[in-house]
This record gives structure tokens, C-alpha cells and sequence, in this order.
């Protein structure tokens, strides 16, 4: 029986390998057979096509690099915390973030040459023209790459070996190269967009220039902001990973722990997300209207109400996972008795936020409405009420992590009434402000509505400072009561990878729309994509790459997990591992 | 809106109150109350994909607020639990089984003896405007272009007034068959057109559009639209082939005078 399982294995090696070959000569091929000469603007990719190929590298080169920026930054953050306070439970749970990072370093840097290469022999026309605009911004780019190798494994593998300053210092070069390395990177993709330091005819005038494009330091923010957001989900679901694993209470207790520190990181850095959207979708259309156009109102705008639609299952379980994690503190149900107002509160918000404007209708309701817009809820489907929703749904989620705060806790404060008062009162007048801006938005031409969108912001913002201020205050040297980590159902983890797969899908379709709404230019108005690929591919097919490129992502990243949980493992001779 | 339909759910959920019901069946009634405000509440009925899109949010939150307290699981399950388990509830259960798959077969029969009807397509709100257009020659820039009679409002008002007049003749002569004489999208050719022609009057049209966009629309029509988005099926007209361009800049000063809007000022310039 053996013998027969062992000759399989050897026949199923010899076929894959073979089918493998039979592959890699079929590309070969295929290339070979597209390639005209040395002038030639395209070549053609087998199966999927060229524009498939460079989405699908360009993607899972994206979600790994986001991957390995994020994690430095909050590793270092948790680090410091550890060094500063003293517990040892700190540098381990840093240190067990940072684990994840040298074999994704390695698969960034792989797509990204996969990347590189697919675009030199797909698009060597296009490619040139950029390295034409950026030549002076390679050699940095170079450099950084090799200064965040050494940082990145100083960092890893000087843990515990250097002294905590030091290796803080290490932390902080690494998170100081690796965003530089995105900002380069961020200018060539964002000059595709609104090209800038250019004559008409595509003629360089300034590479500064064309660096400082209009979307550059939007996308900058955005994207360090979001990189934060996916990074602590995709480590919280590597915790969840470990929990479902664990074999005893001290390692469940840990990876939640863990997860929840993870969730806290991507959540909050969540929270100002689509402020910084906001001002990227600005930017666009304040570079020209047609880009804002084909985004939010044409072509695109129908993969906004997916996205919103994926928006508000990301509040809503984010907030489950808060009050779930209330059922952990002992003394939590004296905040349970408030989810059902916040249950209300964000479904009604979610409702606002993915009521689209033009309705998905039969030809008879078409009839009865007038239009494609709905004589009522078309109300809900333009910015005030957008924006009034989203900014409700951030504080009440704020307000879920408040009352998570405070379970078990009993303030020990003099002014504890007055401080839970006026922590009450700047809640609601924020959340006045908001309603005010948003009804009050209806009567205003748009030019001055979208102005409204800042001092609700701001309000908001403002809320949540000195809200958290005040908490701070308000429970130092509280009564508290252990948290029981480790208590926590089956689900919350499932919530956990749900979060994760969420926040990568929407990188997937909202990268999508930031390339795709270029429509048939490589540079937008300098450029045109003359290839065979130049048309924008039909809604549904966009996000089936999208889809198919998380999976694979997180086949990948499955891979990784499973690479980093061997170094807790004996070794094959029974001796223990160092790690 | 039909207020009136706040009353029944009301009177249940004092009922239920009243009768102080279990977990479950506060979810359940939750649940249906919402769908049936949801489908009974306004006036002209939200379209099923909406009501799609509101009932999963609402079955997610009813389900998190559920499970999110090991309390509210136990209780919501408890009487779940007893029906599988315990004898007397067995004629109950044998119901419950066999209306399960009673219930899908009747929304299969349901949906397949619905009258045929015309495919409905997702028409986007906003064609994305091109640059620059070619106006009987001549090229206009959508990005840079302002309506040349706008100031007149201010520096000229009685001027003004004349174009606008101006723009309601050329209105009534040639648009209202279709966008009314209310300029509410409802003229008399409606009936044939789909999609429906727009309505200025929807706050949620002109007000959000610079002018340079409504001269586009209007003198390229159905035939200029662009690829992305489409199929547009419009039946507009394209007006360049009969109006000239200054009674454009007025037909479009009158739609916003007649409706009490102001159009979407253009953005000020990038620092």
C-alpha cells in the first residue's frame, strides 16, 4: 500500500513537472511569436492577456509591500511601548508581528521584479517613457531597496541581540526607508494619473515636478493610512490563525491578545480612512472633472456602492468584535445593555451609506419612480447624507471601543460624574454638528456643500481627542477587573479573517478604480494605450480579477503563517527550536 | 410617505412587550417589522434590489447583536433547543420542515409567473464629459468653459433677464415635449422614452453639474455619448444641429433660473 502511495507521489512530481515545462516553453513561445522587433509598443500575454498580467503582479506586489510597511511601523510602536513600560508580553508580541515580515519582504521583492519584468517585455514602449520622466528616481529607489534589506534583518535578527535603543533606532530606519521606497513608487503611478512637470506633447520639464503631481501627497496619506488598516488586520488574522491552533489557555490567551491589539491597530487607523479618500477623490476631480467624472458619477461608480456595501460590513464587524470582546472583562454587561441603541444607530447609518443614487431597477419600478432616481431615497443617495452617515457610523464605533474600554473599570477620580458628563456632551454635540451639516447640506449649492464635509470632520475628530483625553484621566488608577484573555467564542477569530479578506478585497477594487478610471491612457491626456487591452473591462469582470488575485494573495500569505508558526515547533530530532 | 403603516408595528411591539416574548422572538418580529416598513412605508415602493441590500444589513445586525453576548445567544437559542428536542414540539417541528422547502417552491413559482418584462440595465447618473468638444467647428474647452452670460446676473440684471427669456422660448419650442412644461421629466412623449427623460426639478440633477457639462449634454445628446458606461439608449437629440451656441449658454440659464438652483460652481484652483 505504501509502495503504491510512494509511486504515486513520484508520478504525480513527474506529471507536474512536466506540465510545468510544457507551461513555461508555451510562454516562452508566446512571447517569442508577439515580438516584432526591438520597436515594438506591445506584446501580447497567453491566456489572460497583457493587461490581466501586470493587474494581477501590479496587485500582489501592492498587498505585500503594504504589508511589509505596515507592520514595521505598529511593531515598532508596540516595542517602544514594551521598552518604555517595562513588560516583556510588549517586545514579544512585537517581535512575533515582525516574525511575518522577512519572508514577505521576499515575496514583495519578487513581485515587484515579476512586476518589473512583466511591464519591460508587455509594455516596453510605456515602460521606456516612464524611465524616461524618472530616471533620476531609480538610483535612490535602488539604494532604499538595499537599505531596507539590511534594516529589515538587523531588525529580525538582531532581536534581543542589540541594545533597546539601538534596535529601536533599527525600527525607525526601516519605517523611514520603507516609506520612502512607497513614495517614489507612488509618484510613477500617480503621474500616470495627472501627469504633471510635462509639456503637452510629453516632453520632461521638471522629474520634481512630475513627482509632485496632484494626486502624489494624497495617495501618500491614504496610503500609509490604509497600509496601517490592512497590516493590523492581516496580523490579527494571523493571531486568529494561532488561536484556533492553540492547545492551551496561555497561547489562546496570547493570540487574542494578540488579535485584538492587531483589530485595535487596523481600526483605528480605519477610522481617518476615508477622510483621506475624501481628499484624494477631491484631488481628482480638482485635476480634471472628467478623471472625477468616470469615478464617482460614470463608468466607475458602481463598484462605490460594492465598496460601500463592503464599508459598512467592516463597521459592522468591527463593532461585533468589540462587543463580543466585552463577554472577556469581567463586569462587561454593564455595557451590553447599550449594543442594541449602537446596533440601530450603525445599521441605519450603514442603510444611508449604501443607498445608491441611481437605483438598480425593473423597467415597471423604473416607471413608478419617475427615473432611475428614487423620489425619497434619492435623498440618501447624494454626499450629505453620505457624509453625514459615515461620520455617525465612526463615532458610534468609537463609542462601541469606548464602552469596550471601559468594562471592567471603575473610576476612582473625584470628577468622575463630571467627567462622564462631559465626555457625554462633546459626543453629542459633535454628532449635532454632523446632523446639522448634513440636513443643512440640501439647501446649499454643491460648491459650498462640500465645504460642510470639513467641519463635520473636524467635529468628529475633535470628539474622538478629547473624548479619549479625558478617558484617560478619568481611569487612571481606576478599580479594574481581570481581563480573561483567551475567553472569547470560535466566531470573534472567523470576524477577524473576514475583516482581513475584507479590507484586501477593497484595496483590490479601489486600486482598480484609482488605475482604471485613466480609461484607454497610460498617461492620462499624454499617452493613449493603443493595445489591444485599451478598453475598461465590464464591472463584473474587474472584480472576479480582483477576487481571484485576494485569493491568491492570501494562498500566499497562508503559506507564510504556516512558515512562521515552524519556528515554535521542536526541531525533527526532538530538540527544541530557538525561535 | 404612509405614516399609517408605523401604527401596526407599533401595536405588535407593544404586544410583544407586553407579553415579554423571548429573544427569538423579538429577532423574528424585528426583522419582519423592518421588512414591511421598508416595503410598505413609502409611498412609491423602494425597488428590490434596495430592499435587498436594507434586509441584509438589518439581518446582519439583528444576528451581531444576537450573538454578540453569550446571554442573548443562550436565550435566542434556548427555544430553538427545546424545539428540536422535546416530544411535544414534534408536530410543530414536522411543520417547520416541511415549510422550509414548501416556502422555496412557492418563491420559485412565485418569481416565474411574474410578467415578462423589459431587461433593466444599471444606467450610471454622470457620463464622464470629454475635455474639449467640437461645437460647429469650433473648439470649446468643458474644463475652462463658464456660461458667458452667467454675470450678466450681477452686472446686468435686466440683460440677464432677456437670455433667460430667451432660453424659456427655446425651451418650450423644442425640449418640454419630453422634460415637461414643469421641467419635472414628464412631458408627453415620456410614455415612449427609457430611459426617462431627466428632471430638473430632482435636486440631485443640475444643482450638482457646472453649466460647461449641461452644454455638452445638450449639444451632443444621446449620439455623443461616451463608450464607457453605455449602452445609454438616450433618445436626445443632438441640439448642435439645430441651435446655435449662444441659445445653449440661454436655455441652460433658464432650467436654472426656473427651478430656483444655482449650478455646481467650479473648483477653485489647485495651490
Amino acid at each position: 500500500m505504501m509502495q503504491w502511495f510512494a509511486g504515486g507521489q513520484r508520478c504525480l512530481r513527474v506529471v507536474s513537472t512536466l506540465t510545468a515545462l510544457i507551461l513555461f516553453n508555451a510562454l516562452l513561445g508566446n512571447f517569442a511569436l508577439a515580438d516584432t522587433g526591438p520597436d515594438v509598443a506591445y506584446r501580447a500575454f497567453p491566456l489572460v492577456g497583457s493587461r490581466v498580467a501586470v493587474w494581477v503582479a501590479a496587485q500582489l506586489h501592492l498587498l505585500f509591500a503594504a504589508f511589509v510597511l505596515a507592520v514595521p511601523l505598529f511593531a515598532l510602536i508596540i516595542e517602544f511601548i514594551g521598552y518604555k513600560t517595562g513588560d516583556k508580553r510588549y517586545d514579544k508580541l512585537a517581535y512575533e508581528f515582525v516574525k511575518l515580515l522577512s519572508v514577505s519582504f521576499s515575496f514583495t521583492a519578487s513581485f515587484g521584479a515579476a512586476l518589473t519584468f512583466l511591464l519591460i517585455i508587455l509594455y516596453p514602449k510605456f515602460t521606456t517613457y516612464l524611465m524616461y520622466v524618472f530616471k533620476p528616481t531609480f538610483a535612490p529607489y535602488v539604494i532604499l531597496l538595499f537599505l531596507e534589506g539590511i534594516f529589515l534583518y538587523s531588525y529580525y535578527y538582531g532581536w534581543g541581540k542589540f541594545k533597546p535603543k539601538t534596535h529601536l533606532f533599527l525600527g525607525l530606519g526601516l519605517n523611514l526607508v520603507g516609506t520612502s521606497i512607497m513614495l517614489i513608487a507612488n509618484a510613477w503611478l500617480t503621474f500616470m494619473t495627472s501627469p504633471g512637470g510635462i509639456t503637452e506633447s510629453g516632453e520632461l520639464i521638471s522629474t520634481w515636478a512630475a513627482v509632485k503631481n496632484y494626486t502624489w501627497m494624497p495617495i501618500n496619506i491614504h496610503r500609509i493610512i490604509a497600509n496601517v488598516c490592512f497590516g493590523g488586520s492581516v496580523a490579527a488574522a494571523y493571531a486568529a490563525f494561532k488561536f484556533l491552533q492553540a492547545k492551551t489557555d496561555e497561547e489562546r490567551a496570547h493570540y487574542d491578545w494578540m488579535g485584538y491589539i492587531g483589530n485595535f491597530v487596523a481600526i483605528i487607523a480605519f477610522l481617518p480612512l476615508p477622510f483621506a479618500g475624501y481628499w484624494l477623490a477631491k484631488e481628482i476631480y480638482a485635476f480634471n472633472q472628467t478623471l472625477g467624472v468616470t469615478m464617482m458619477g460614470g463608468a466607475f461608480s458602481w463598484l462605490f456602492i460594492i465598496q460601500a456595501v463592503m464599508i459598512g460590513n467592516l463597521f459592522l464587524s468591527a463593532n461585533f468584535y468589540l462587543w463580543l470582546g466585552m463577554g472577556r472583562v469581567e463586569g462587561g454587561e454593564k455595557y451590553q445593555r447599550y449594543v442594541k441603541y449602537l446596533v440601530v444607530v450603525i445599521v441605519t447609518c450603514i442603510l444611508i451609506w449604501a443607498t445608491p443614487r441611481s437605483l438598480i431597477s425593473t423597467a415597471k419600478e423604473m416607471q413608478l419612480m419617475g427615473g432611475a432616481f428614487h423620489p425619497m431615497l434619492g435623498y440618501l443617495g447624494v454626499m450629505s447624507a453620505k457624509n453625514t452617515a459615515v461620520n455617525i457610523l465612526i463615532l458610534s464605533t468609537f463609542l462601541s471601543f469606548l464602552f469596550y474600554r471601559r468594562c471592567g473599570k471603575e473610576a476612582t477620580v473625584s470628577w468622575a460624574k463630571l467627567g462622564n458628563l462631559a465626555q457625554a456632551l462633546i459626543m453629542a454635540t459633535a454628532a449635532c454638528i454632523v446632523l446639522f451639516f448634513g440636513i443643512y447640506g440640501y439647501f446649499v449649492e454643491a460648491a459650498v456643500r462640500i465645504k460642510f464635509s470639513v467641519p463635520q470632520v473636524l467635529s468628529v475628530l475633535t470628539a474622538m481627542i478629547s473624548v479619549s483625553a479625558i478617558d484617560y484621566f478619568l481611569f487612571r488608577g481606576a478599580r479594574t477587573k481581570p481581563i480573561r484573555w483567551g475567553n472569547m467564542p470560535i466566531i470573534s477569530q472567523y470576524t477577524l479573517f473576514f475583516l482581513a479578506v475584507t479590507f484586501t478585497w477593497l484595496m483590490g477594487l479601489m486600486g482598480y478604480v484609482r488605475s482604471g478610471l485613466r480609461l484607454h491612457w497610460h498617461v492620462y491626456g499624454i499617452m493613449p494605450d493603443t493595445s489591444p487591452d485599451a478598453f475598461t473591462p465590464t464591472l463584473g469582470f474587474a472584480t472576479q480579477v480582483v477576487s481571484v488575485t485576494v485569493l491568491i494573495f492570501f494562498c500566499f500569505i497562508s503559506f507564510i503563517f504556516w512558515l512562521a508558526s515552524l519556528s515554535g515547533k521542536q526541531n525533527f530530532d526532538g530538540s527544541t527550536a530557538e525561535h | 410617505m404612509n405614516l399609517l403603516m408605523l401604527l401596526p408595528v407599533f401595536v405588535v411591539i407593544g404586544v410583544l412587550y407586553f407579553l415579554r416574548v423571548n429573544l427569538l422572538v423579538w429577532a423574528l418580529a424585528w426583522w419582519l417589522g423592518c421588512y414591511f416598513l421598508i416595503t410598505h412605508l413609502l409611498k412609491i415602493p423602494a425597488p428590490v434590489s434596495v430592499v435587498k441590500i436594507y434586509m441584509s444589513f438589518i439581518s446582519l445586525g439583528i444576528a451581531a447583536f444576537v450573538i454578540s453576548d453569550r446571554g442573548r445567544w443562550e436565550s435566542f437559542k434556548k427555544p430553538l433547543l427545546r424545539l428540536a428536542n422535546e416530544k411535544k414540539f414534534m408536530p410543530l417541528l414536522i411543520l417547520l420542515v416541511l415549510a422550509g422547502p414548501s416556502l422555496a417552491a412557492f418563491k420559485v413559482y412565485h418569481s416565474m409567473s411574474q410578467p415578462i418584462e423589459a431587461p433593466s440595465f444599471g444606467r450610471t447618473i454622470h457620463p464622464a464629459p470629454p475635455d474639449e468638444i467640437t461645437f460647429k467647428g469650433k473648439q470649446i474647452d468643458l474644463v475652462k468653459s463658464r456660461n458667458p452670460f452667467r454675470e450678466l446676473e450681477v452686472k446686468d440684471p435686466e440683460a440677464f433677464k432677456q437670455h433667460v427669456e430667451s432660453g424659456r422660448k427655446i425651451y418650450f419650442q423644442n425640449c418640454f415635449y419630453c422634460h415637461g412644461d414643469a421641467l419635472n421629466g414628464k412631458g408627453m412623449f415620456v410614455h415612449g422614452l427609457n430611459p426617462l427623460p431627466t428632471n430638473f426639478t430632482d435636486p440631485g440633477t443640475i444643482p450638482m453639474l457646472q453649466e460647461s457639462f449641461l452644454f455638452w449634454r445638450i449639444a451632443k445628446g444621446g449620439p455623443g455619448l461616451p463608450e464607457e458606461g453605455g449602452p445609454w439608449m438616450s433618445a436626445m437629440p443632438a441640439w448642435e444641429n439645430f441651435l446655435e451656441e449662444d441659445q445653449i449658454w440661454d436655455v441652460i440659464l433658464f432650467l436654472y433660473d426656473h427651478t430656483g438652483r444655482k449650478p455646481r460652481a467650479a473648483e477653485a484652483e489647485h495651490g
